[in-house]
């Protein structure tokens, strides 16, 4: 019996130090190392067979060199500013497109909602990058939306929209849409009809109801959506090289920059460190708003 | 909680159905309110007056809660008028309505605390902070919820959410307060209990309670009047008396309580008399009440309620029915006990007994063959 739980205890603790806790020590000891040109291209690496003497050697040849040389560097520190930013800008964007999807969705008849359930993770079907890449096609000087412009007459040269932030945030609105809809249309879905009657009947006006039931009620949803956009957004790669332009800088791209450009992989993994920290805040959050919605449930 | 009797006489006779003056505070003015082809209401026309405890009594989809619901503003009528107070109120939103409502899933906020959904109301009007926390601390105490304040909906008991929901509608109070089959939740024994609380709440806060229930033992208990509703028409509107002594069709009859139906041929036997032959070899029932509209010949239905019905294994009494059966089941229910009885022709008729004897001392049993005997004023003619 003992044994039994043990296991159940043992086995998703082993995954979660094999697949998470490993790999972000090598990260971190690589963040602590010198670049060198060699296979790896870092120094110190780990040598048992000098014995006790070596790991003493390998330990003191580590030092936060390549931290301090994040924070003196203004691209850096820059370049997290800047993702945060876009990351927090395209989080409200893809709230304010998803509410009225999900409240849609919530108030169609319950036949259609399997149907309207199918539409917004059908995309995912279809690869991400592909997706991006089919942007590039509409937004570019001469692609689908500027030929449709200048066709209707609305515009007589094309807008630039790819390779700006503009093009960015589309990405990100569109390809994170699905991660705000989801939990809000699941909160809302929830919800009773018969509380926005109530909150009429007291004497609010359509308008106060939706603010103060429907909103309210919807808040765990609406938290949740709008940290599985803002964690992955401040990471993101492919959506900022592919359809922004040489001012849009994420922390994302310096990231790859650093590790197939430079071949500096310290402070590429320097870089993820820091990028893990600043994201650990929001995480934590989000566990602590997933755990009181499970407790206000109960 | 001091014990409340179920009927305490009145000093002074409540009817104001009664009064040709009295104004009624709800009016229904040729309703009708179709969804798509479905008649919910139909053409229906009723008075409501102040003070009373009215309830719309009627199986499920006979349109009592969409009544209620125009009541309330959720649904407009498709056509004809409703007042209050002599306004037409059909264009007026639910919230401008001196209306407020208990819903059946009571539609408490969960995200708000007992004193916060009872304040609800109250913050929507331009009343002062200080009044607010008089109003809401007078609603728990009305309904013993002191202490409870601070909980939310779901760490309540579910007779107590049910009062957390009366407190709120009562809250602002209403001019008239709608109660949407506010006891189904419940057991039966809370169910009673809170009948008699509802009553006594009535009372004291002086509201005209509007209740929408397919319990009729509950709409017999607490309201003043009773309208039977059936397929969106009003059947009867009485008192629960009337309804249960008087039913003015087979259906109102069947609906409330016991009944036993027996067709047959009216006869008319004098001014007040009527036979009723309903089989071939059976003795005519004799029944005295009014003859109106019944005319010689005509098929007519006899009720008559099994508890005014005798059974006994000699027959020695004089009362005017006397028909012999036989014993084919019998239903203790404690106090009392239903004996269903086969009559040699067939027909079906059960009677009630009050258990005056311990079970093991029962003179009757199954297989029985026993005399079933009623008075000629115990039951009813029926036309329709």
């Amino acid at each position: 019996m003992n044994f039994r739980r043990l296991l159940i205890i043992v086995v998703p603790y082993a995954w979660l130090i094999a697949l998470f806790l490993v790999p972000f020590l090598i990260i971190l000891k690589i963040s602590l190392s010198d670049i060198a040109i060699a296979i790896p291209p870092y120094t110190p690496t780990f040598d048992l067979s000098a014995g006790w003497e070596g790991v003493k050697t390998f330990f003191s040849e580590l030092d936060f060199e390549n931290y301090i040389f994040l924070w003196t560097d203004d691209l850096y520190w820059k370049s997290f500013l800047s993702s945060i930013t876009i990351a927090s800008v395209s989080t409200f964007l893809t709230l304010l497109v998803a509410f009225p999807i999900a409240y849609g969705m919530a108030k169609s008849p319950p036949s259609w909602r399997p149907t309207l359930m199918m539409l917004v993770i059908l995309p995912f079907w279809t690869s991400f990058l592909i997706r991006v890449y089919s942007w590039m096609g509409i937004l570019s000087n001469n692609g689908f939306l500027n030929s449709f412009l200048v066709w209707t007459g609305i515009i007589d040269s094309p807008l630039h929209i790819l390779n700006t932030n503009i093009a960015v945030y589309i990405g990100i609105v569109y390809t994170y849409l699905p991660f705000m809809i989801l939990p809000i249309y699941a909160s809302l879905e929830k919800m009773d009809i018969s509380l926005l009657e109530a909150a009429e009947d007291l004497g609010c006006t359509r308008m106060s109801a939706f603010w103060l039931v429907t909103v309210p009620l919807a808040r765990h949803g609406i938290i949740a959506g709008c940290f599985l956009v803002f964690i992955p957004v401040n990471g993101e790669f492919v959506i900022p090289s592919l359809l922004g332009g040489s001012s849009t800088n994420m922390i994302g791209k310096v990231l790859w920059d650093e590790f197939f450009n430079n071949r500096d992989w310290p402070v590429a993994s320097a870089v993820a460190i820091v990028l893990l920290l600043i994201l650990v805040i929001p995480i934590m959050l989000f566990q602590r708003n997933q755990q009181k919605q499970q407790e206000a449930v109960l | 909680m001091k014990p409340i009797m179920a009927e305490t006489k009145p000093a002074s006779v409540f009817a104001p159905w009664l009064d040709a003056d009295a104004k009624p505070i709800i009016s229904f003015e040729n309703v009708t309110k179709k969804f798509g082809d479905f008649t919910a209401v139909n053409t229906l026309n009723l008075k409501i007056y102040e003070r009373e405890f009215f309830a719309l009594l009627g199986s499920s989809g006979c349109g009592k809660t969409t009544l209620l619901r125009m009541l309330a503003g959720f649904e407009t009528p498709t056509s004809g008028f409703i007042l209050v107070d002599g306004q037409h109120i059909n264009d007026i939103p639910p919230n401008k309505r001196a209306i407020n409502m208990m819903f059946q899933s009571y539609a408490l906020f969960p995200h708000l605390s007992v004193w916060d959904n009872i304040a609800f109301g109250l913050r929507r009007t331009d009343m002062e902070k200080d009044a607010i926390g008089d109003r809401v601390t007078e609603m728990l105490r009305l309904t013993q919820l002191d202490g409870f304040s601070h909980r939310k909906p779901h760490q309540l008991s579910g007779g107590q959410r049910q009062r957390v929901a009366l407190a709120r509608s009562l809250a602002k109070a209403p001019r008239i307060l709608l109660l949407d089959e506010p006891l189904a939740a419940l057991d039966k024994k809370l169910r009673q209990e809170t009948q008699f609380e509802l009553m006594d709440i009535q009372e004291k806060t002086g509201t005209t309670f509007v209740i929408v229930t397919h319990d009729q033992e509950e709409a017999m208990t607490v309201a003043s009047r009773v309208a039977v509703m059936n397929k969106g028409n009003l059947l009867q509107v009485a008192t629960p008396g009337e309804i249960y002594e008087a039913p003015n069709s087979v259906y109102v009859a069947d609906f409330i309580g016991e009944v036993n139906i027996i067709e047959g041929e009216a006869k008319l036997e004098g001014p007040d008399k009527i036979a009723i032959t309903y089989a071939e070899n059976m003795p005519p029932i004799i029944s005295v009440g009014k003859t109106e509209g019944i005319s010689e010949g005509q098929k007519v239905s006899f009720i008559v309620r099994p508890e005014k019905v005798r059974v006994s294994l000699t027959g020695d009494d004089d009362r005017a029915n006397k028909v012999k059966g036989t014993v084919m089941d019998i239903a203790y229910l404690g106090s009392i006990s239903t004996y269903h009885v086969r009559l040699d022709n067939g027909q079906m008729l059960s009677a009630q007994m009050t258990n005056t004897q311990r079970i093991e001392h029962r003179e009757i049993t199954w297989d029985d063959q026993v005399w079933l005997s009623w008075s000629d004023e115990a039951g009813l003619v029926l036309t329709q």
